[in-house]
């Protein structure tokens, strides 16, 4: 399960890097999520995966799942969720005031002499 | 448990949440801010004599005991370093107040100020390392927001770039809390601390130190991880250059100074030599990049880089005499560095132009401005007996005594080059006869002055009263060279 995890996470980060390096302010906004999505799997593999049993049964349980990847990654959905949504708005406005989406004609004179 | 620690923390989050409300009505929330400001200072400086006197302070929030709740922890470094930056923000609020203008001031500029002093302030105290990443977030999500405020052309352009490296360098984050969660399962960062020194720091463990060094140097702009900062500093305004200049960078630099001495100090031939190589090139990429321009905001900009580089240098070296100049020098760079930025937001609005080759004759009409500019450059370069001085000869004493006489040599020249590139803007900007400059509206210039100023004294004060505060700073760098004395703190009481 681990391997195929990791063969998965492997698989995100490559199209989160792939997206990232294109020219299109949105393909990169989606590699971002991609990305994020990856780091999450990511910490869910680290702490361990088990198979039919819940985070928190009790002093007495026989098995339980490690519950502090689960919250660490609820965290992190919510701050990449937060980020990602800033970024939507930021692109969308950059479009109105700079008239594209390409990174590279976005590129100005303004600060880079 | 001390609950005292939480205030820092607690005043700029009740603070941002109540000026949110008052966003149409300027003076109350003007009237506000200074008051929790004033009230935040108070608090800090009440946390840091706490911490002298009583040693390290703890706080286990909701009451869960040490390794399994979030801790917040306050050293001495962290609690002085709390205490500068409420200081600086103070500053940088009394600065805003005649300079941010209406249409940044009625659009949140007050309440997500706020949150950013929040946010550093959260990520100096915290013990607990996914919390660093929280407070590290809260952080970034505020300057984002500072940073593109006003919306003009090159600051979205710039926006957009520095938020597309904070997010893979916060993925980077995540991943390599991953990594030690899996290797050491905790996360209190004691813990880790007591945790990989009983593993006695395998090779998986230097490889996830390379990855925070990694995270880290893009926040803190160590070389190579540099070449976002000169072009994103330079988009905002004035009081929000000198939070980013002066505070952020530092959050990177003190996340690297407090892993590298309190988890990965076991294979230092490694991970500290890097750390050293790495901070010697980003000197140099810094004096190089504080010669060649003629742009008042890229020369400060610059010098931001050197110190960073300065103050790593000290942590590589590792010895308790390199630490402590390393805090002295940091605490140093936050204050001139504050007070610069905010002289330059002066001289820029003034002459509307930051191409020195366009100024000229200021000190005539604003000798208060040069002269406070030329003490501040003065201490930047570390001239006796002003701040820089004490924390650089630290700094370059331990890294002769432990035979690293090339990175010692490039610190003390790095100082000459620094001083050259602050002399070239007061020689172009403040002599030679005045011309006629085209101003929009009056410059408020005596306001303005002041906040730098009132810096500026300071950091006089510090480099005068070294003597004095020795005793603090080396109890800071005692608790960094001894991670038993922060581990028992947290775990044992």
């Amino acid at each position: 399960m681990e391997i195929l995890m990791a063969f998965l996470i492997g698989i995100l980060f490559m199209s989160a890097t792939y997206l990232m390096l294109s020219k299109s302010l949105l393909r990169i906004i989606v590699g971002t999520g991609l990305l994020s999505h990856g780091a999450h799997l990511l910490i869910l593999t680290m702490g361990g995966l088990k198979r039919g049993a819940a985070p928190l049964l009790g002093q007495h349980a026989e098995a339980y799942a490690d519950p502090l990847p689960q919250a660490l990654i609820l965290t992190a959905i919510v701050i990449s969720f937060g980020v990602t949504a800033f970024f939507l708005v930021l692109a969308y406005r950059a479009y109105q005031e700079l008239g594209t989406d390409n990174m590279d004609r976005m590129r100005g004179k303004e600060g880079n002499e | 448990m001390n609950s005292l620690i939480i205030l820092p923390i607690l005043i700029p989050l009740l603070t941002g949440i109540i000026l949110i409300f008052f966003s149409k009505n300027i003076p109350v929330q003007k009237l506000i801010s200074v008051i929790s400001s004033l009230l935040m200072v108070l608090s800090a400086l009440y946390l840091a004599v706490a911490v002298y006197q009583d040693g390290i302070q703890t706080m286990n929030l909701s009451n869960w005991e040490a390794p399994f709740g979030i801790t917040l922890v306050s050293d001495m470094l962290s609690a002085l370093l709390v205490l500068t930056t409420s200081v600086i923000a103070l500053a940088c609020l009394l600065y805003s107040f005649r300079s941010i203008g209406k249409e940044r001031e009625s659009f949140f500029y007050y309440p997500v100020f706020f949150f950013l002093v929040l946010g550093i302030n959260g990520a100096f105290t915290t013990g607990d390392i996914f919390n660093l990443f929280v407070f590290f977030e809260v952080m970034l999500m505020a300057s984002y927001v500072l940073l593109v405020l006003g919306g003009t052309k090159i600051q979205l352009r710039e926006t957009i770039k520095y938020i597309l490296v904070n997010v893979i360098s916060s993925a980077l984050f995540v991943i390599a809390v991953a990594y030690l969660y899996s290797v050491v399962g905790t996360l209190n960062m004691a813990h880790i601390s007591e945790r990989i020194s009983q593993i006695g720091q395998p090779g998986i463990v230097t490889v996830i130190a390379v990855f925070f060094l990694l995270v880290f140097g893009i926040k803190g702009a160590i070389f190579p991880l540099y070449f976002w900062l000169p072009g994103s500093y330079y988009a905002p305004p004035a009081p929000v250059m000198a939070m980013f200049g002066a505070l952020l960078t530092k959050v990177g630099v003190y996340s690297i100074t407090r892993t590298y001495t309190l988890f990965f100090y076991h294979d230092t031939g490694y991970t500290h030599g890097l750390l050293e190589i790495l901070s010697i090139f980003t000197i140099i990429v810094g004096v190089i990049g504080a010669i060649a321009y003629s742009d008042v905001k890229k020369i400060i900009i610059y010098n931001v880089i050197v110190a960073v580089g300065v103050i790593l240098f000290g942590v590589a070296t590792l010895t308790e005499e390199s630490l402590a100049g390393s805090v002295f020098y940091l605490i140093h760079d936050m204050i001139i560095k504050a007070a610069l930025f905010l002289l330059i937001g002066i001289i820029v609005k003034i002459t509307g132009t930051s191409s020195i080759k366009k100024m000229g004759g200021l000190i005539h009409q604003y000798p208060g401005l040069a002269w406070t500019f030329f003490i501040a450059a003065l201490a930047l370069a570390g001239i006796p007996p002003l701040s820089g001085f004490a924390g650089k000869v630290l700094i370059v004493r331990s890294g002769l005594e432990s035979g690293n006489y090339w990175g010692a040599g490039i610190v003390l020249l790095s100082s000459l080059f620094v001083l050259f590139s602050v002399m070239k803007i007061f020689i172009n900007v403040f002599w030679g006869s005045p011309r006629a400059y085209r101003q929009q509206e009056p410059v408020p210039a005596k306001w303005l002055l002041a906040a730098p100023a009132v810096l500026t004294a300071f950091a006089v004060l510090y480099g005068l009263g070294t003597e004095a505060l020795y005793p603090i700073i080396s109890l800071a760098a005692e608790t960094l060279s001894n991670p038993e004395i922060y581990i028992n703190a947290v775990l044992k009481e």
